[in-house]
């Protein structure tokens, strides 16, 4: 039996296909969030690679931002609790995750089966999410993908202000312009958005051990800032970006079993 | 979401949108709540017109004061919260931070209020969608037992129409009762204040007037607080927003016979729906929480909306039951009045009013407003959050909003926190239900 979750965020889709609720048979990303093409290409390519259909799915859970508009799901459920659900799936072991998401970024603290248990969520600013992260990599000039690896080469990183996207922007530009190293601007970057949601994350606690998901945990740099920040070791998954929609998928195939009177 | 699709042929008529769901009638007791308003800004209209001073009062004054020296009182913080609930705050938000030059950051309240006096005062041009029926007040009556801010808004409103401020200087409450040296410090300024306004108005103090109108305040307060606590029935009799419609009845007519009609009335119907075993609330009551923080008013339909969408009904709020002041003399009211408002009270009181209602209301959870206008109330909110959440064992989310600027919300952001919460309300449920 397979079932599909999928993850439609604002600024990409993500998609997972489930065998018998354990077995990943497929799952991918295209960084093109709601609204756009982005959920159709990635539905279409796990389902081309895999050769099975929507017809194949037996259940069927959507996650993300733009969840509310998903006509072939079965059911919607927040991304607070498929995040949750889907780092237990990769991570049995983590009970606080930090997700950063493109215009959001949440804290969850989660119980042994993956149930979300508590959670924080940052407010309106977009300042200590992944849009920040690509507004500042637009003002440096330098790929999204690169900023995570060339922080780590910072010797001096200068602070950044968390308040705000717009003005943290016009800091950077202020650094540029001061001639400050770029790897150096790109740390404090990195640092601004750790201590944002860091400030955020340690409400519900400071934990032994966490794990980041969401497209921003692919940062490496930002891994190493919120280590600084939490104070303890942070976990990524190869898979953290596919977290949600792995989570989506765990929920489709319990649903589908409570549906159908089986034991998950 | 997958929807069954009915692929029989329907006729024509059938095949168009269905006919929308019939308004439920509005409540007896609302349309009086209506009629009520709209008698109180006729009378200070007419007061205007015989030449008698009217007066503008914070929201948590004692205004059994002015009932007693039948002055009319009109509140700016009920008139403001109304404007920013019709969707029409956007011009006078623009004007204050614009031409006013006051700071975003300040209360919405006090924005609103300020750009509307500016247009009253001839120094702005805004449209009054209410054709200014807050008149030009003739004085001021402030006390700071529910901010600071509030202060300073009404020293600028003075300076500006060049009228006095009658001024109540409460302290704030470090534990959990009023001392009674405080208790004398605002009793004194009580009968300072009642000697100003008689001498400033014309007006003659009459105890027995006090004594009787004191009578219907603590009735009202009784009936009041009657109303909110028997929401602790399942289901609740009334949608919970809906209480809030009730406010105004005793924010600015504490003091009046209209209110104990308005209260009565209120009582009734809700008891009418518990015997019958109905509710307003629209759909079945699958969650009960609490609120706190004031009201979102710019996205009140849209909280409602949302929360009826996940079967969430609010059952219990600190906001509205702030204003069941008891007392029963003059010490009283002064001690009553240091201790109304969660500003201004220390976080052990704070969450011991919100621990005992949680438990009678039998909520699931709650929700907490972090409310952009209001940072005095913020500010405790994360830490009473903490401790109240590990107390009483249910789960909260919060919301960025503001009480009256449209500006400061997500509809988005809201629903994903309340979906959450009632995920993590559902598992608890489900849990309890399977020991």
């Amino acid at each position: 039996m397979f079932t599909f979750g999928i993850d439609i965020g604002s600024t990409s889709s993500k998609v997972a296909i489930l065998k018998d609720g354990t077995e990943l048979v497929a799952h991918y990303v295209v960084p093109l969030g709601t609204g756009t093409i982005g959920p159709k290409e990635a539905r279409e390519y796990v389902f081309k690679e895999t050769g099975l259909t929507q017809e194949d799915m037996v259940y069927t859970v959507v996650t993300g931002y733009g969840r509310m508009n998903c006509e072939y799901a079965d059911e919607q459920i927040s991304e607070l609790s498929c995040h949750a659900k889907g780092i237990h799936y990769l991570m049995p072991e983590i009970r606080t995750i930090v997700d950063i998401g493109g215009q959001d970024a949440k804290a969850l603290k989660i119980s042994d089966k993956g149930q979300l248990l508590a959670f924080q969520m940052n407010d309106k600013c977009a300042a200590g999410t992944g849009r920040f992260l690509d507004v500042m990599a637009k003002v440096l000039n330098v790929d999204i993908n690169e900023l995570g690896p060339l922080s780590e080469k910072s010797q001096h990183p200068v602070s950044i202000s968390n308040t705000c996207t717009v003005f943290a922007e016009s800091e950077v530009i202020s650094q540029l312009s001061s001639n400050v190293p770029i790897e150096d601007i790109a740390a404090g970057i990195h640092n601004s958005v750790a201590k944002r949601v860091a400030g955020m994350a340690l409400r519900l606690g400071r934990p032994e051990a966490m794990a980041m998901s969401g497209g921003v945990a692919l940062n490496i740099g930002v891994v190493h800032a919120m280590e600084r920040e939490m104070g303890c070791p942070v976990h990524v998954h190869p898979l953290c970006q596919s977290a949600g929609a792995i989570g989506a998928a765990v929920f489709a195939w319990e649903k589908y079993c409570k549906k159908e009177g089986k034991n998950v | 979401m997958s929807e069954t699709v009915n692929t029989t042929a329907a006729p024509a008529a059938e095949q168009a949108a269905p006919a929308p769901k019939p308004k439920r009638p509005k409540a007896k007791s609302l349309l009086m709540i209506g009629e009520q308003t709209n008698a109180l800004f006729e009378s200070a209209r007419l007061a205007k017109e015989r030449g008698e001073k009217v007066g503008w009062s914070a929201s948590i004054f004692p205004q059994e004061i002015a009932e007693t020296l039948g002055i009319v009182v009109l509140y700016p913080e009920n008139h403001t919260a109304g404007v920013a609930a019709r969707h029409q705050a956007d011009p006078f938000l623009q004007e204050c931070e614009g031409p006013l030059g006051y700071s975003n950051d300040l209360c919405a309240y006090a924005k609103l209020n300020l750009a509307y006096t500016a247009v009253l005062n001839g120094e702005s041009d805004v449209e009054l969608p209410d054709g200014g029926k807050m008149v030009k007040p003739d004085f001021l009556l402030l006390t700071n037992n529910i901010c600071n801010q509030l202060t300073k808004w009404y020293e600028n409103l003075a300076r500006q129409l060049n009228i006095p401020v009658f001024f109540i200087d409460t302290c704030y409450n470090p534990m959990d009762y009023v001392t009674e040296t405080r208790v004398r410090y605002v009793r004194a300024q009580i009968d300072q204040l009642i000697k100003d306004l008689c001498a400033f108005t014309g007006k003659t103090w009459d105890e027995e007037r006090f004594k009787e109108v004191m009578r219907v305040s603590q009735l009202n307060s009784y009936l009041w607080e009657r109303a909110n606590n028997l929401m602790d029935h399942k289901p609740a009799p009334i949608g919970g927003f809906e209480l809030f419609n009730y406010m105004s009845a005793m924010v600015c007519n504490r003091g009046k016979d209209s209110t104990t009609a308005i209260m009565r009335q209120l009582n009734a119907e809700m008891e009418q729906h518990i015997k019958e075993g109905t509710s307003t609330f629209p759909v079945e009551e699958e969650y009960r929480v609490s609120w706190d923080g004031i009201a979102c008013w710019p996205y009140l339909s849209h909280n409602l909306r949302t929360l009826k969408k996940y079967g969430v009904n609010m059952v219990a709020s600190s906001y509205g039951k702030a204003w069941a002041i008891k007392y029963d003399d003059l010490d009283g009211m002064a001690r009553a009045y240091c201790f109304a408002s969660t500003n201004g009270d220390n976080a052990t009181t704070m969450m011991g009013r919100r621990m005992e209602a949680l438990k009678r209301m039998d909520c699931e959870g709650t929700i907490y407003h972090v409310n952009r206008s209001c940072k005095v109330m913020d500010c405790q909110m994360m830490e009473v959050q903490r401790q109240l959440s590990a107390m009483a064992g249910v789960p909260f989310t919060s919301f960025d909003g503001d009480q009256a600027d449209y500006r400061n919300y997500s509809e988005a952001q809201f629903e994903t926190r309340i979906q959450g919460l009632v995920e993590v309300m559902k598992q608890n449920k489900e849990a309890k239900k399977n020991g």
